[in-house]
């Protein structure tokens, strides 16, 4: 599957990387719910870490589209309000 | 985080798909998305440039305080030397709130740059995409039919389309925190009309409103730091009889104390 860190570029990753990065997500979201500012940081850097080194970084002149699209790196906490809600990062 | 993932795919497929119900003939579909990419490449390096624009004047304000603050410093000097004390006090309170508003200035100069450089870096993967877009528009005419052409036009253009939501999305927060700065600009300018970092020596001798409202906006305890710091500089700088501690009580403090 392709994710893209908003503002930074698109990354290929394994389909089996889906349960882990579902599992960083909702302890982001967790932590946006519980207003809790500094965890959400951890774990958002977390989640894109993990999309980094598991990830292969495409090209820029690759025409692929997303699977998914994760919020840019310098998301505010109250930006972070308005996009981690509702379900999950990838649906079933 | 389905919220923006989902949100940002819809809106391109949404835009992919309209585009491509805008005609039947492949060919056609292709040169059309190929010239509605390159019309909003322009629009971005418009969006650029407005960013560069708005960054260029927070640091012509930077300079001008800059100025103003090393202006304020000598006059307060000059005034503390010839025992205008209140003046000197005046100008290290104009002087204090431009250093304030220059470091803020520092800051969001800083931001901006940041933001300058990051669409750029986006608008450069965008400008490699439209470029493989344009060649694979030629591969697509050439070799496909257009029942399968439509397929792969799709998928080129969700790329592109994908990359321009991306661009979008930092303009927009590039734009909003220009917004934000703008208004603090504003407000810097309207201190500067208002004269508040004009030279003192155009002062009257007595308060006016500006001084009043500087002394709410400046920190005092910074400013009495300061004048006493610069009146110890000067006292050992100017003073001939100043050898004199060894025979006081040891409490050099009380220079300070009202003469």
């Amino acid at each position: 599957m392709i994710v893209r860190i908003s503002g930074e570029g698109q990354y290929r990753l394994d389909d089996s990387e889906k349960e882990p990065l579902n599992e960083l997500e909702k302890t982001a979201a967790a932590s946006v719910e519980g207003g809790d500012e500094a965890g959400f940081a951890a774990a958002f850097a977390s989640l894109l870490d993990h999309i980094r080194s598991h990830g292969v970084l495409l090209g820029d002149a690759d025409l692929e589209g997303s699977d998914v699209i994760v919020p840019p790196a310098d998301i505010s906490f109250q930006e972070a309000g308005e996009d981690f809600t509702g379900e999950g990062l990838i649906p079933d | 985080m389905a919220g923006l993932s989902g949100r940002m795919s819809t809106v391109v497929k949404a835009k992919v798909s309209k585009l491509l119900d805008r005609a039947e003939d492949p060919a056609e579909t292709l040169d059309y998305s190929y010239q509605k990419q390159v019309e909003q490449l322009q629009n971005v390096k418009k969006g650029i440039a407005d960013v560069v624009t708005a960054k260029k004047r927070l640091q012509m304000q930077e300079s001008s305080l800059q100025q103003s603050v090393v202006k304020l410093d000598t006059q307060a000097r000059q005034a503390l030397a010839s025992g205008h004390e209140d003046l000197a006090r005046t100008a290290l309170e104009r002087k204090n709130v431009a250093q304030t508003e220059l470091q803020t200035l520092d800051g969001q100069v800083n931001e901006l740059e940041d933001q300058q450089q990051k669409l750029t870096d986006s608008e450069q993967k965008l400008r490699a995409k439209i470029e493989a877009f344009r060649t694979k528009k030629e591969v697509i005419k050439a070799q496909y039919s257009a029942a399968e052409a439509q397929v792969r036009i799709s998928e080129a253009a969700t790329g592109v389309g994908e990359q321009m939501a991306d661009v979008g999305l930092a303009m927009q927060r590039a734009v909003d925190k220009t917004e934000n700065m703008r208004a603090r600009a504003d407000a810097v300018s309207e201190l500067e009309a208002a004269g508040t970092f004009d030279d003192i020596t155009q002062l009257g001798s007595g308060e006016d409103d500006i001084d009043r409202q500087l002394k709410q906006l400046s920190s005092q305890p910074a400013v009495d730091d300061e004048l006493t710091k610069m009146k110890s500089e000067l006292g050992a700088g100017t003073a001939p009889e100043a050898p004199q501690i060894a025979a006081g009580e040891g409490k050099p403090a009380s220079e300070s104390d009202p003469a």
